[in-house]
């Protein structure tokens, strides 16, 4: 009688059309560039994604819970300025290679710190996360600028723009972070409490609350997780351009947020998991690497993006439509 | 009923499937003009699959709609409208931001040139509905500013806007109160004397034997029969219904009190109700009766944190408590299941094993993760006791039918085995069946020691259920009864407002 359980390979890739997607642009481009299938671009791929997908990993969270965060590119920037700058501070000046771990671990807490302030503001007013974040996002990048006195900020340790160079065994260090980081979100919000209230909490606010969640604190804490992460990534970031300029990250969070959608989260919360954010993250890292390749101009990744993002989501309304009940609402 | 006549509505043989469920499953179903056919089918029988059908919300797999003689294919509510067939939803369908009037033509505004709205006839020929409903607001006011009661009569008031044959009504007094019900009745009555067919469905024998003419039965999407109102009794239709008959005796079986659990002493909340005081010891179900609009959800509410009271105390096992949230209130052991499950008990886009542990996954984890199969545990057990039908576990709640999703809800607050449980409405919109599986559970669970507050509108539940009964008029306690005292003249009156010499 159920045939809910069995689940297909072709059953699967209809619950997600990105991966089919993804599929897709994967053999087309290996098609038609002969660089393209090619072991070392992987990894370029892999590494060309781990900014943008790091911060995508806490939009998921932060958008099932039906909130979004719009600040997340702001936050990168600033925390990249901290990581960069604090290296070079006189008091660090006798620790060697040592310097870069007070200017990692206080970058990262900047962004943490951003998050939680984003976090208590809409837990406190009840003001819209989108709101609430815009303000962040202009606020933040206004702080970058006042911090970086609107020039880039250079590392001169060059353990720290090495670092982006290292790889174990084959893989490349950043793509193994986020690949970690990857599989942590996705075990936080598909096998823990908090992942279950997540989407509990995006789904239905008021029975979340009923049924004793403190969705204020909650949804801070979500908030707290994606500046950890927007962090993360402008750390990272900068180890790979070995500085920090005040436009760092600019976009991003539309690139973020296209991702997760395309992902198949959605906007309006309860709905959405790792999985396809991954998909979204890789469907547009493969494009953008292999129109490069190709040497298509710049402009028409954006048209194409936008045509596929269309696509995607009008794919999914027809596969998915029992979701409302079958109506056609 | 004549046999030569014409039926308004013919459905004949129709199948819908959704996957791993069958619906519908041949069914068989018409409806004469002037006549009131009652549909009756225990939670997730397919009544309101086949209304959907019925009104173009759904395609059937397989069969035939005839409307007066003619086959035909509805694809939109719009179109259902245009044959004379109106839907009239077991859920509100309303938007809350618009005005009743704009809700009532919802979709077939009155329109001047260029398309712009005629406001003045919309207003005029709304308010003309509104009235023949004896309403008492205007089409220009709000719809999110309206009771619930008042909400269901715009939505009632949509089937008088086109010349309909045929109105379905989806568990209408689900939230009306007695003299709404009175309302809709002459409303019915009246449809019916100008020609119209009338479905009518329902879990309220009362309400069912009152009204109909014909009574058509289904069973697990399966068309079970069409009987005579007239030529049958209430435990036919209900063996019909779930195969056997029910055991509408109290269980008078004694079991020992203990001591008092939960004491409130002059409580307040303005303007909602005033200087209310009762206790409720373990073992010991307390039965709050009154009309709609009592103030008795707005107590359970505040004894849950979800409101502040001006004044009073609230005392559990004899000291006093502050409970500002509902996570206090659990800790407490106090659960409610709240009145209206699908806002406010119900995560409609998970599935059915998450929403019932959702409140105590936190006590399910193995590790850092959550245990699927303690969770499952669970599920299993409450889906047997409550009979919830639904193909697994992992499906959406979303399209579970309205009275397991509502079983859904009381399985969870059941399952977190409070000392204090406080139920409202337990058995709106459930079938008679689970109706009495779920009074006895409550009486199981007084047994047991657990302390049980019922809220309940209807006064057959509150005789069967409790020891002590709290009645309600207009935000304050009029009398408290026990089980051996109470009569049903004495529970309407004090409910009325009229004091007897004898006080509580
Ligand atoms: N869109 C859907 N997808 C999957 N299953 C569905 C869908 N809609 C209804 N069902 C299933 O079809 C069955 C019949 O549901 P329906 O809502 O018609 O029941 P009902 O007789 O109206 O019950 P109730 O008295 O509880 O309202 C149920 O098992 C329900 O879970
Ligand atoms: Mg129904």
């Amino acid at each position: 009688m159920s045939n809910l359980t069995d689940i297909t390979p072709l059953r699967w890739l209809m619950r997600n059309p990105i991966w089919g997607f993804v599929l897709l642009v994967f053999i087309f481009f290996s098609l038609m560039s002969e660089h393209f299938f090619d072991y070392r671009n992987f990894q370029n791929i892999l590494v060309q994604t781990s900014t943008i997908g790091l911060i995508a990993l806490g939009m998921t969270l932060v958008m099932i819970n039906g909130n979004i965060d719009l600040s997340v590119g702001a936050t990168l920037a600033l925390a990249a300025a901290f990581a960069v700058d604090v290296q070079s501070w006189a008091m660090f000046a006798t620790w060697g290679n040592w310097q870069i771990l007070p200017a990692v671990s206080l970058a990262l807490l900047v962004g943490i710190l951003m998050g939680a302030i984003n976090g208590f503001i809409v837990w406190k007013t009840g003001v819209d996360a989108f709101i609430v974040t815009l303000g962040a996002m202009l606020g933040i990048r206004g702080l970058v600028f006042v911090y970086t006195g609107e020039s880039s900020f250079y590392a001169m340790n060059f353990a720290y723009s090495d670092f982006s160079a290292l790889s174990v065994g084959p893989f490349p260090v950043l793509a193994l972070i986020f690949l970690a980081c990857t599989l942590i979100v996705h075990l936080v919000l598909s096998r823990t409490v908090h992942g279950r209230n997540t989407y509990a909490v995006g789904g239905n606010r008021e029975a979340a609350v009923n049924a004793g969640i403190r969705v204020g604190p909650h949804m801070m804490v979500n908030f707290m997780i994606i500046g950890f992460l927007a962090a993360l990534s402008g750390v990272l970031l900068s180890t790979q351009m070995g500085a920090a300029t005040p436009n760092l990250g600019r976009d991003y969070e539309l690139w973020v947020i296209t991702a997760v959608v395309l992902g198949g989260t959605k906007l309006t919360g309860g709905k959405g998991d790792i999985i396809g954010t991954l998909g979204g993250v890789l469907a547009i890292g493969i494009l953008r690497n292999g129109m490069n390749l190709m040497q298509v101009p710049a402009f028409y990744v954006y048209v194409i993006l936008g045509s596929i993002l269309i696509a995607v989501l009008f794919l999914d309304k027809r596969f998915n439509r029992t979701a409302n009940g079958g109506l056609r609402l | 009923m004549s046999d030569q006549q014409e039926p308004a509505l013919r459905l004949k043989g129709i199948v819908k499937t959704f996957p791993g469920v069958r619906a519908l499953d041949g069914v068989d179903f018409e409806v004469m003009p002037g006549e009131v056919h009652a549909l009756l089918g225990e939670n997730g029988a397919g009544k309101s699959t086949l209304m959907k059908v019925l009104a173009g919300m759904h395609q059937p797999d397989e069969g035939q709609i005839i409307i007066a003689g003619k086959p035909v294919r509805m694809t939109t509510p719009i179109e259902a409208k245009a044959q004379g067939v109106v839907l009239i939803h077991q859920e509100l369908s309303l938007v809350p931001e618009m005005s009743a009037a704009e809700n009532i033509y919802l979709g077939e505004l009155p329109l001047k040139r260029f398309g712009r709205v005629d406001w003045t006839t919309l207003f005029e020929r709304s308010n003309a509905i509104l009235k023949r409903l004896n309403c008492n607001f205007r089409g220009e006011v709000t719809v999110a500013n309206l009771s619930i009661a008042n909400q269901q009569m715009v939505e009632i008031a949509r089937a008088l806007t086109v010349d309909a044959r045929v109105v379905v009504f989806d568990e209408p007094t689900a939230s009306l109160t007695d003299a709404e019900k009175v309302v809709l009745f002459e409303i019915i009555n009246d449809l019916k004397a100008r020609g119209v067919g009338i479905v009518y469905i329902s879990h309220r024998m009362d309400e069912i034997f009152t009204l109909s003419d014909r009574i058509t039965v289904l069973r697990d999407g399966a068309y079970r029969g069409t009987l005579t109102t007239a030529d049958t009794d209430e435990d036919e239709v209900t063996r019909l219904m779930i195969g056997r008959s029910l055991d509408l005796s109290r269980d008078t079986a004694e079991h020992s009190l203990g001591e008092v659990v939960l004491e409130v002493r002059d409580l307040s909340c303005a303007p909602l109700f005033k200087k209310i005081s009762f206790s409720v010891r373990a073992g010991e179900v307390v039965g709050f009766y009154g009309l709609v609009g009592a103030g008795r959800t707005e107590i359970a509410e505040t004894l849950f944190g979800l409101r502040s009271p001006d004044s009073g105390e609230i005392l559990v096992d004899g000291s006093p408590v502050q409970i500002n949230a509902p996570a206090d209130a659990i800790k407490l052991g106090i659960s409610l299941v709240p009145e209206n499950r699908k806002e406010q008990g119900l995560v409609l886009s998970m599935n059915c094993r998450d929403n019932m542990t959702l409140p105590q996954v936190q006590n399910l984890t193995t590790g850092p993760f959550v245990s699927s199969g303690a969770e499952i545990a669970i599920f299993d057990k409450y889906r047997d006791k409550l009979e919830i039908k639904t193909p697994s576990w992992r499906q959406t709640t979303r399209v579970l039918s309205g009275g397991n999703q509502q079983k859904i809800v009381i399985g969870k607050w059941l399952s977190m085995h409070p000392r204090v449980l406080i139920v409202d409405e337990p058995t709106r919109g459930i079938d008679v069946g689970s109706k009495s599986e779920i009074h006895m559970l409550l009486r199981a669970l007084a047994a047991q020691g657990y302390a049980v507050i019922v809220i309940s509108s209807e006064m057959p539940e509150v005789l069967r259920v409790s020891d002590r009964i709290v009645a309600m008029y207009s935000g304050q306690i009029m009398r408290e009864f026990t089980a051996e005292q109470v009569t049903e003249d004495s529970l309407v009156q004090a409910i009325s407002g009229i004091r007897t010499s004898e006080v509580a």
